[in-house]
């Protein structure tokens, strides 16, 4: 009681009006001692937010929080004063991707979906949360937050005074809470306890199989948001209805909605993959990038997202050795050059965004990249409201965070110049109104011009003392000195010899005075590394303190004598004006699309297109014309005669040349960032065309091996796989512009050995057999029956809306369409029963290696189908494969396609059509077909693409030789009118490659010169996606997906 | 003659009713074989027209244009308007060591346990009946060498001969060369190392590997070079002797420069015959490789390029840079789908991308059978030879028009019937197709 009547006595008599008594539930052991850590910044350069900078200004805080700031402010009387002179303020930095004083739990690697192991199909959590282990909704970042002085301290020193702290694991991550970075209690040190919600592409510690690709990711997330609807939406007293019960993360998920939600996209596609699952939701993620995003800025803009951009620069590689360099990609090598251009990209698409340290390998990285990020053109403006306003308006705490005003928390660091300077060192960073020192007493400037006097037993010595830093020091005398100096803003010491005694080996101590003459008495010495006094002979030592203008101590001099000493400021050292310099940008290479090796500078157009006198493959009921021109316009076919002509066309002679309907390819993986959602056995939520990537070298490869459409399948992990993305290979563009517009929505099932996981040491996934598999569609297909009932009937809307059935009643109502794996006899008859028992058919068979001894029911059914020509052997599912199947399923009357299923294939499809010729003996007109217009047919697109007739789409392949010889290479590839393709350009693109590969790696080589720290040079590997029928490898630096540990 | 001729057709035809265990290595006969009035590909880079062979137990007697039809026991094949070609060579295959991929395991033999292991021979565990061999007979490959697989030494391999009724009778070369299989030194980055400790370097793991083999061969030199005896027999010491008195050489599995530059190593330090097999970046180095008189056995031209920056084609025309650096290679087909049936489009592609088409027959023929120690009776049309001769009805090296009609192995007209043409028929039959 007498303590809080102190307390209160204390409050009233110090003038200042308070509301409120500080009070605490912590007990005090002891007395206590309460402090308003009251001060005045006094004479500094406040840089209040990035616009306004008050010179001569002074700042009052108080209790943490900023009282007043101005230049005419009446310096309360129970306020420390400090001096900040020469000094400059700035609002302390905040970072809100940060994972500060949050435990994480250790990734897991490999829990991806594996053909080998066992799967987890259950969540791991106890308790009444949602079935996924890496939704965590219900995980607030407050409830695990722990103080980390280490690394607090590592964030203050670069300037960063709060952060928004999470935890970084999982796909949805809870909620972040907004602390500051002061060593106090926690209790003091959080800001805003949920201030938002964070999400992520990584399952981080789930070891749980689903999701195991980037698309079941995206589904899940879709599947979770709509879910999180239904659960809010129940009526009353369903909340506990059969089923559901009480699900603590979709409450959580919903109340997290009104949180400013991010999205930890980390890479330019995924971006996109955010956003667009944002926009489906109605919210609008901050995205986190991930460093490459000036490559589509275009893209960026688009999004309206507000992003978080790393600073985590790629480092150079050591390239010295060409056999190492040469396995470091272009991508790599520009991307290395390019990517300090980001945050410059970013403020001139004037897209608002926040910068981030947490990605640095070294938080020290921070002010170097950051610099590096100005160099390459961000503004200071743009920097400093990047790193203080943006991230506190987007957790709509700037009314508490993020400049320096009256009201706000008072987090601030103090400078001895301006920040952005590379000679500028922060000196004091202030959290909460609490001093955390950055350089130790590094505010006690010591620098100015002093007179130095020594009271040596002969008598006194004067000397000139110019301190230039706390470590640096010249000192001119009468003698010649030889000076050391340091201090740590308090303490000081200092040595000196004679400079002589290096020069001179023979004179001796006392003659120091006579070889001062000889010398003009001036030496500075850089601190430790040069002052070695003592072993340039014998040294006075100094050692004393600090008392602000004066400094004072005791010493010995050089022959031993105890001697005392005072220095007295006389002048402050005219150091020059502290600005950044504007240095101009480097020179860097040329964005190209994608930004990597063969990638355009500039998008290729439609063109006006005359081919004159070419061998036309028509596909159409006129076969092969010999003697033929095709007139192209607008993306399409617009001419098919002899002697046309066109005003402005570009003409090529066709002379000799075969020309041909683009190859399309039924069953493709290339192009995509997963393929294979193997987490479940039904996955039809999953969407290839989530998680397209138009990087993919192998689109550019295909093209120059004439292909133009590819259906891009999921793998077949699983009896029924995910929606599938029909593309057209347009090289360069984003991943929306490579789908084909228009087309029939398909799926892939999958059957057989893939689907029960004959490979697998462990198999714990339904189904073990084949007798399962059919089970596993019966069951799926009537779950979808009785879920579309339940939706038209009259308590539908109350149906929870699964993304999964949705889709299979789409096949059920012959709006979407299947293209089945499949090998045995047996299956595929199999599979056909399940689909009439529902009422549709099997659109497509894909492999269907036995094909030819169902044919006819194939046939009967109306299916389609696609198969390899002459694979076989690598597998028991395929010991009855013949090279002859294409042609009795063809002769049998089916419409059979030749697909590649492989991108080193794919190159040569019309070779592959071709061996039909010599197996079967196929007529070389019904085997090009089966690349070109019976895929078409098979794909719905027959209409569009697949033969040359004037109206459909302009996507040709002009060939050298007959398309089915192995002589016969793709001069020109076109597609919808624009030539991706050109063996010419081609030529000229690889010694642009040659060349640029060369610039870049000079470039790094310099780096290394220049003393940068350079890491070893790192292959780019690369992660191929593939169906799991591979037995060969895709080259040195593929790996297959087996050998990824998921993302 | 043509009383022969008849006689021979009926067997054939008889064979297309039967099932694959049925499909039996030829009949032995004494008679001649006379091949008429084809064009001839010796496989040495010629190309004769309008040329006949004669063949006399199993080996070629007379090779000419208006050669006569000898008298006595003759069989005739008309070539008129064919491509005659020597029997075609997979040079690097685990065939007959592995049915049927993907882990089932019981069919596999191809692969030993252990790091040092010379004294293991391929050949005793080929199996003479594989369903595949059929399906390459029939695309006009007869002969293979037959590769164990493994961690550094692997073993010994084989050279067989694609009509035989067991292992014994399958052998064509026994225990050629010695395969090394290179531990990788290309850089991995931490997320892509799995096997190893999350902190091992495989640079540094390759390279003491590496050692380990010199240290291997080191030793078993100075073991095979004692003129006494040891009295504790080394059986791996022993396996190698033939690379050092050069009757067997080195085969050296590796891709990159440096390790085909630790390979041009081998050779010097122990003075082997090294042969290359992989060596998909080689085109970097060809002339090193020529100078050193290291052969490639250059692995499937139908793969991608190894870099995103690669010329697109790079792979295709690789077998051209080794070529027109004097390289003695050849060209195999190891694609696990397909089993090698491949083998000649790997050549039609290296002939579209600056090999000229005798070349490339070249190197998966006489080249070939350089390599494997075999050239002196296979590997070309040269009277002395093996009559190992195959017949299509065009350019073989290209799907279009590669029908073979006719195969002889030793002079043995063989069945060109698989399994794969039997379930043709039998489907066929079942539709009502022709």
């Amino acid at each position: 009681m007498r303590k809080l009547k102190t307390l209160w006595l204390f409050f009233v008599c110090s003038g200042i009006s308070f509301t409120a008594l500080s009070q605490e539930t912590n007990p005090v052991n002891g007395v206590a001692d309460y402090r308003t850590h009251s001060y005045a910044f006094t004479n500094a350069s406040i840089v209040k937010d990035a616009q306004t900078t008050l010179q001569n200004a002074t700042l009052i805080i108080k209790e943490g929080k900023i009282v007043a700031v101005g230049n005419q402010i009446n310096i309360p009387a129970d306020a420390i004063v400090i001096d900040c002179k020469g000094k400059t303020i700035y609002p302390s930095f905040i970072d809100i991707n940060s994972d500060y004083g949050i435990p994480t739990p250790e990734r897991q690697p490999r829990t991806a979906f594996s053909f080998f192991g066992p799967s987890q199909l259950t969540s791991n959590t106890k308790g009444a949360y949602g079935w996924n282990q890496a939704i965590k909704p219900e995980v607030n970042a407050a409830d695990l937050f722990v103080v980390d002085e280490a690394k607090a301290k590592s964030l203050r020193d670069i300037g960063f005074g709060a952060v928004l702290t999470s935890q970084k694991d999982g796909i949805a991550r809870g909620t972040g809470a907004l602390v500051s970075l002061s060593n106090n209690k926690e209790n003091l040190d959080i800001i805003k306890e949920k201030a938002a919600a964070t999400y992520s592409f990584s399952k981080g510690s789930s070891t749980q199989s689903y999701p195991s690709s980037v698309m079941g990711v995206i589904a899940l997330l879709r599947q979770t948001f709509l879910d999180a609807q239904w659960y809010k939406n129940l009526p009353p007293g369903q909340n506990g209805q059969p089923g559901e019960g009480t699900n603590l993360s979709l409450e959580a998920w919903n109340n997290n909605l009104a949180l400013p939600q991010i999205f930890e996209a980390n890479d330019k596609w995924g971006d996109l993959r955010a956003d667009r699952i944002g926009d489906e939701f109605g919210i609008q993620f901050i995205i986190k990038a991930g460093g490459n995003e000036y490559e589509r800025m275009a893209d960026m803009i688009a999004t309206k997202a507000n992003f978080i951009l790393p600073l985590n620069f790629p480092q150079a590689m050591d390239v010295e050795d060409p056999n190492d360099a040469r396995f470091v990609s272009l991508a790599d090598l520009k991307n290395w050059e390019m990517a300090p251009t980001n945050l410059a990209a970013f403020e001139k698409a004037k897209i608002n965004f926040c910068i981030t340290s947490s990605d640095l390998r070294d938080s020290k990285e921070f002010w170097t990249n950051l610099r590096k990020a100005m160099d390459y053109g961000l503004s200071e403006t743009k920097a400093l409201e990047a790193l203080t306003k943006a991230p506190a308006t987007l957790l709509n705490v700037y009314n508490q965070i993020g400049s320096i005003e009256a009201g706000k928390i008072a987090n601030f660091f103090i400078t001895d110049g301006n920040v952005f300077s590379d000679k500028t060192r922060i000196l004091q960073n202030w959290v909460q109104g609490e001093k955390y020192d950055v350089k130790e007493n590094g505010f006690m400037n010591t620098s100015g011009i002093y007179s130095l006097v020594i009271n040596e037993p002969v008598g006194a010595k004067t000397y000139t003392l110019e301190i230039k830093s706390n470590n640096t020091a010249t000192l001119t005398g009468k003698d010649t000195l030889n000076a050391k100096f340091r201090t740590d803003g308090k303490l000081v010491s200092l040595s000196f010899s004679s400079l002589e005694k290096m020069h001179r080996k023979n004179v001796s101590p006392t003659d120091s005075s006579q070889a001062a003459k000889d010398d003009k008495g001036r030496v500075a010495m850089q601190g430790a590394n040069r002052g070695r006094g003592a072993s340039d002979g014998p040294a006075t030592r100094l050692s004393g303190i600090n008392n602000g203008n004066l400094m004072q101590g005791t010493g010995e001099d050089m022959a031993g004598n105890q001697v005392t000493w005072v220095a007295t400021f006389v002048k402050a050292i005219d150091v020059g004006t502290d600005s950044v310099k504007k240095k101009n940008a480097p020179a860097i290479g040329k964005l190209t699309y994608p930004n990597e090796a063969y990638g355009f500078e500039e998008m290729p157009k439609p063109e006006t297109i005359l081919i004159k006198n070419a061998t036309v493959w028509t596909n159409e009921k006129e076969g092969i014309v010999a003697n033929t021109d095709v007139l192209v316009k607008d993306g399409k076919i617009a001419a098919i005669g002899k002697n046309l002509s066109a005003q402005g066309a570009r003409v090529i002679d066709g002379t000799g040349k075969n020309l041909t309907p683009g190859i399309v390819d039924e069953h493709s993986h290339i192009a995509t960032s997963s393929i294979n959602e193997g987490g479940q056995s039904v996955t039809s939520e999953v969407r290839i065309g989530d998680n397209l990537n138009p990087d993919d070298i192998n689109i550019y490869r295909q093209l120059s091996g004439g292909v133009t459409t590819s259906h891009i399948l999921h793998g077949s992990a699983n009896t029924i796989g995910g929606q599938t993305q029909l593309i057209k290979l347009r090289w360069g563009a984003d991943d929306n512009d490579l789908k084909f517009k228009g087309a029939d929505p398909f799926i892939k099932f999958a059957l057989g050995e893939n689907v029960k996981r004959t490979t697998s040491i462990i198999n714990n996934r339904f189904p073990n057999t084949r007798m399962g598999v059919e089970q596993v569609q019966v069951d799926a297909f009537t779950r979808a029956r009785d879920y579309e009932k339940a939706l038209k009937g009259p308590n539908g809307k109350f149906v929870r809306r699964d993304l999964e059935l949705d889709a299979l009643v789409e096949i059920m109502n012959h709006k979407r369409f299947i293209t089945c794996h499949s090998y045995k006899a047996s299956e595929i008859l199999e599979t056909m029963k399940v689909a009439e028992q529902f009422g549709f058919t099997l659109n497509t068979f894909t492999h269907v290696l036995e094909g030819y001894k169902v044919a006819d029911k194939l046939k009967a059914h109306g299916a389609n189908a696609s198969t390899f020509s002459d694979w076989w052997a690598y597998k028991m599912e395929v010991q009855d494969a013949i090279p002859t199947n294409a042609t009795i399923m063809h002769n049998v009357g089916l419409n059979v396609a030749i697909n590649s299923d492989d991108a080193e294939m794919a190159r040569r499809l019309n070779q592959e059509a071709a061996k039909s010729v010599k197996y079967g003996g196929m007529s070389e007109i019904e085997a090009f077909k089966m690349v070109t217009i019976n895929p078409a047919k098979m794909l719905h697109v027959d209409n569009r693409i697949g033969s040359i007739k004037v109206g459909k789409d302009a996507d040709l392949v002009l060939w050298s030789d007959n398309p089915l010889s192995i002589y016969a290479k793709a001069e020109k590839t076109i597609v919808d009118g624009t030539i991706y393709y050109d063996m010419e350009r081609d030529m000229q693109m690889r010694q642009q490659i040659k060349k640029e590969r060369n610039r870049i790696i000079q470039k790094m080589l310099d780096e290394k010169k220049s003393g940068a720290s350079v890491m070893g040079a790192m292959p780019s590997f690369k992660v191929m996606n593939v169906c799991e029928e591979h037995v060969h490898n895709h080259g040195l630096l593929v790996l297959d997906t087996e050998d990824n540990d998921g993302q | 003659m043509r009383k022969y001729l008849i006689i021979f057709l009926t067997i054939t035809a008889a064979h297309t009713v039967v099932g694959q265990d049925n499909i039996s290595p030829a009949k032995l006969y004494t008679g001649l074989t006379f091949i008429k009035n084809g064009t001839v590909h010796v496989g040495n880079g010629e190309v004769l027209q309008n040329t006949s062979i004669e063949i006399r137990n199993g080996k070629i007697e007379k090779i000419g244009q208006d050669l006569p039809i000898p008298s006595g026991e003759v069989r005739v094949y008309d070539a008129t308007g064919k491509q005659v070609y020597p029997g075609l060579i997979l040079a690097n295959t685990n065939i007959g060591l592995r049915e049927i991929a993907n882990q089932v395991k019981g069919s596999d033999d191809y692969n030993e346990l252990g790091d040092l292991n010379p004294n293991v021979q391929s050949i005793v565990a080929y199996n003479a009946d594989s369903k595949i061999i059929n399906t390459l007979r029939s695309n006009g490959i007869l002969f293979a060498n037959v590769v164990p697989q493994g961690s550094l030494i692997a073993g010994s391999s084989s050279v067989v001969q694609f009509d035989a009724w067991n292992w014994e009778d399958a052998v064509y070369k026994e225990d050629n060369g010695i395969h090394f299989y290179m531990p990788s030194l290309l850089a991995r980055p931490r997320r892509f190392r799995f096997g190893g400790a999350s902190n091992s370097d495989p640079l540094k793991e390759g390279l003491e590997k590496i050692e380990t083999v010199k240290s291997f061969f080191a030793q078993a030199k100075a073991y095979n070079a004692a003129t006494v005896k040891p009295t504790t027999t080394n059986l791996k010491f022993e396996a190698v002797k033939g690379l050092f008195n050069k009757t067997e050489r080195l085969f050296i599995h590796c891709d990159i420069v440096k390790e085909m530059l630790i390979a041009i190593d081998f050779a010097k330090q122990f003075d082997m015959d090294v042969t290359i097999v992989g060596g998909s970046e080689c085109w970097q180095m060809a002339d090193l490789l020529r100078q050193n008189n290291i052969s490639v056995i250059l692995q499937e031209q139908h793969s991608l390029p190894t870099s995103d920056d690669d010329d697109v084609d790079q792979p295709y025309k690789t077998p051209a840079a080794l070529q027109n650096a004097g390289v003695l290679f050849a060209l195999t087909d190891e694609n696990g789908e397909t089993t090698g049936r491949n083998l000649m489009f790997n050549a039609g592609t290296a002939a579209a991308y600056g090999l000229t088409k005798e070349q490339a027959l070249q190197a998966i023929t006489l080249n070939a059978a350089k390599i494997l120690g075999i050239a002196d009776k296979s590997g070309s049309i040269e009277v002395g030879k093996d009559a190992n001769i195959i017949v299509s009805e065009g350019d073989i090296l290209d799907m279009r028009t590669s029908i073979v009609t006719k195969a002889f192995i030793q002079g043995r007209d063989i069945d060109l019937n698989d399994k794969h043409k039997e379930l043709f028929e039998k489907y066929k039959a079942r539709y009502g197709l022709k």
